[in-house]
């Protein structure tokens, strides 16, 4: 077992808000924007935190790094208790905020890298180990001198993902880094993540919409509703706990009636000599492809893995997935 | 701690001041039209001051005087922590937490927000006046006095500092607190029919100053002046404004603490 760098035991967020009731007539409410969160990561990990709008991912996040003070529990990053000593945690964390840079409008790049380099106190040879690293890795070569207004979203991601590394830190937060860039830009962004956890040990946490994101980085995923924890585990397992299926794709030879699948599997969609068959992700796509193709002509097979907002969906239930509850919006509640 | 702070202000403020010399046909224009600005301001008081020989008893350059200290004063205080007043736009598009992580003072950081050497036209326009009036007021100048007029500059900054930082604090709560809010988006409608820029704003701050006023520059003023004091303060109350202005700076401190541990447990 590594050692614990991130340890939450207990921690509660309440927030008041005031809904109004009448002219005049507010009421209080008590929102627990996270109750009673207990989970640990190691030194070295790199995990996805997901769920619903409004189920508690920003607020855990704000409180990791010291914005937010929890209102019950125990928390620690790096043995120190984020909300107490923000100031000294803040030399040994990264955060990326994906939805507002923290980057130098008006000033070509490099000046945000500069002012960095100077409120982090990084020493000089190893800012410019770094700045060299991270602008090859992140291909920012061309764009130090642009002004970061003139940078497309992709570029400024990477530009602030760099700027959040500069001094090293041991843990680095990431809040939707992939939400509104084209296709290139993410791949991109994702290779760079899986290469800074596999090199250099930089334990990653990573809250997104875009589960590919997930798939393609983390072996743990978390999933927080209503501010509790209800998954916490690997990405297989998750499949398990939403009962998701997967699905076989079959080209026959010619067109034929439904395929009489052994159970649970099933014909989901006929189209041509194309079917569709639905089974259980938790099972084996071998057998049912050796028992379907002793009966049938195949041309050609795929399998296809779900999609794991709709596990996440169907594991919690109706209400999963729901828009942000009104009184999160009125007490403008981190999402 | 106070030291962190200073460092990290000079490093933001720098990087604003780069940010506004990045349009530089928009920064020639606002140096000349401000320089134009407190050129107008200047002619405003030459025309008021021609007008009139003496106000309530003080002549003119004893008027000028206190003027002077006054406008320096809050020139210096609005130089260095003016635009703390953008800290409730920044709290509410989120960013407030984005200074939050990092490893500098948030006084500081929010301080050197959107600085602007551009202020310095009100700071000149108090040191020229100030400079007029102690050279032309009739005074008996001592050791004692000479070494006041400095402290008291200084003082004075710093109560209008403090000011700035409670109001700062404050807004962290108004945030929140509807009730409050509400009192002055109502209330400071009537007010804010007026031009804000020109008129409501100086208002405002001119009610709230009033009080710590007396200690910026008129009871000084006064001990310099060999006039009776007003409201009957004792003697030695000309020499209290550096005291006045450790008081106010450590209530501002306090409340500014609290503001952000506010902010800190609700989240808005």
């Amino acid at each position: 077992m590594r050692d614990a760098f991130i340890e939450l035991d207990g921690v509660e967020k309440v927030f008041d808000v005031w809904r109004k009731t009448g002219f005049m007539k507010r009421e209080r409410h008590r929102v627990r924007a996270v109750d009673s969160l207990s989970f640990t990561v190691a030194r070295g990990e790199m995990v996805g935190y997901i769920g619903p709008n409004g189920a508690g991912k920003s607020t855990t996040i704000k409180m990791l790094t010291g914005i937010l003070t929890p209102s019950g529990g125990r928390l620690r990053v790096a043995g120190v208790d984020p909300s107490r000593e923000r100031m000294r945690l803040a030399h040994r964390i990264g955060v990326v905020f994906g939805q507002r840079t923290t980057l130098w409008w008006d000033l070509p790049l490099i000046d945000s890298y500069r002012l960095m380099h100077r409120m982090y106190r990084i020493p000089a040879a190893r800012y410019r180990e770094n700045l060299e690293r991270l602008t090859e890795l992140l291909d920012l070569g061309g764009l130090l001198d642009v002004p970061v207004r003139q940078l497309s979203l992709g570029q400024r991601m990477r530009g602030d993902i760099a700027a959040a590394l500069l001094h090293d830190p041991e843990v680095l937060y990431l809040d939707e880094p992939t939400i509104g860039l084209d296709v290139v830009s993410r791949t991109r962004v994702r290779d760079f993540l899986r290469r800074l956890n596999a090199e250099r040990a930089t334990t990653v946490l990573l809250t997104t919409h875009d589960l590919r994101d997930i798939e393609q980085l983390c072996s743990r995923v978390m999933v927080i509703d209503h501010g509790r924890l209800v998954y916490d585990g690997a990405l297989a397992g998750l499949h398990e706990a939403g009962e998701s299926e997967r699905t076989l794709v079959v080209d026959l030879e010619r067109e034929l009636p439904p395929i009489e699948a052994p159970a649970p599997a099933r014909v989901v969609r006929v189209e041509g000599p194309r079917q569709w068959l639905a089974f259980p992700a938790s099972a084996s796509a071998a057998e049912l492809v050796a028992k379907v193709a002793a009966r049938y002509p195949l041309v050609d097979l795929s399998v296809r893995e779900p999609d794991i907002e709709a596990v996440i969906a169907r594991m919690l239930g109706p209400s999963g997935g729901a828009p942000e509850p009104p009184q999160e919006r009125a007490g403008r509640t981190p999402s | 701690m106070f030291v962190e702070g200073v460092r990290a202000y000079g490093l933001i403020a720098g990087m604003w001041v780069r940010s506004g010399m990045t349009y530089r046909a928009s920064f020639a224009f606002t140096v000349v039209g401000n320089l134009l600005v407190t050129g107008l301001d200047f002619v405003g008081i030459l025309l008021m001051f021609s007008q009139v020989d003496s106000l309530g008893g003080w002549s003119l350059p004893e008027i000028a005087l206190l003027y002077g200290l006054s406008a320096t004063s809050f020139g210096i205080a609005d130089l260095v922590l003016g635009s703390l007043d953008v800290l409730g736009g920044r709290m509410r598009d989120g960013s407030f937490d984005v200074l939050l992580v990092r490893p500098a003072p948030v006084l500081a950081q929010v301080g050197a927000d959107r600085f602007a050497l551009r202020r310095l036209g009100r700071v000149t326009q108090g040191v020229v006046v100030l400079g007029w009036a102690l050279a032309a007021v009739d005074v008996d100048w001592s050791a004692v006095k000479v070494l006041l007029v400095p402290v008291v500059v200084v003082s004075g900054a710093a109560i209008f500092s403090a000011v700035f930082v409670a109001g700062a604090a404050f807004q962290v709560f108004a945030q929140d607190a509807a009730e409050v809010q509400n009192a002055f988006t109502y209330g400071g409608n009537t007010l804010l029919q007026y031009p804000p820029s020109v008129f409501g704003k100086d208002l405002v701050r001119g009610v709230t100053f009033m009080l710590p006023l007396a200690f910026v520059n008129w009871v000084p003023a006064a001990y310099v002046l060999e006039r009776p004091y007003p409201i009957g303060l004792p003697g030695w109350a000309a020499f209290a404004s550096p005291l006045v202005a450790v008081g106010c700076c450590a209530l501002a401190g306090l409340a500014w603490r609290t503001g952000l541990r506010s902010y800190r447990s609700t989240g808005s």
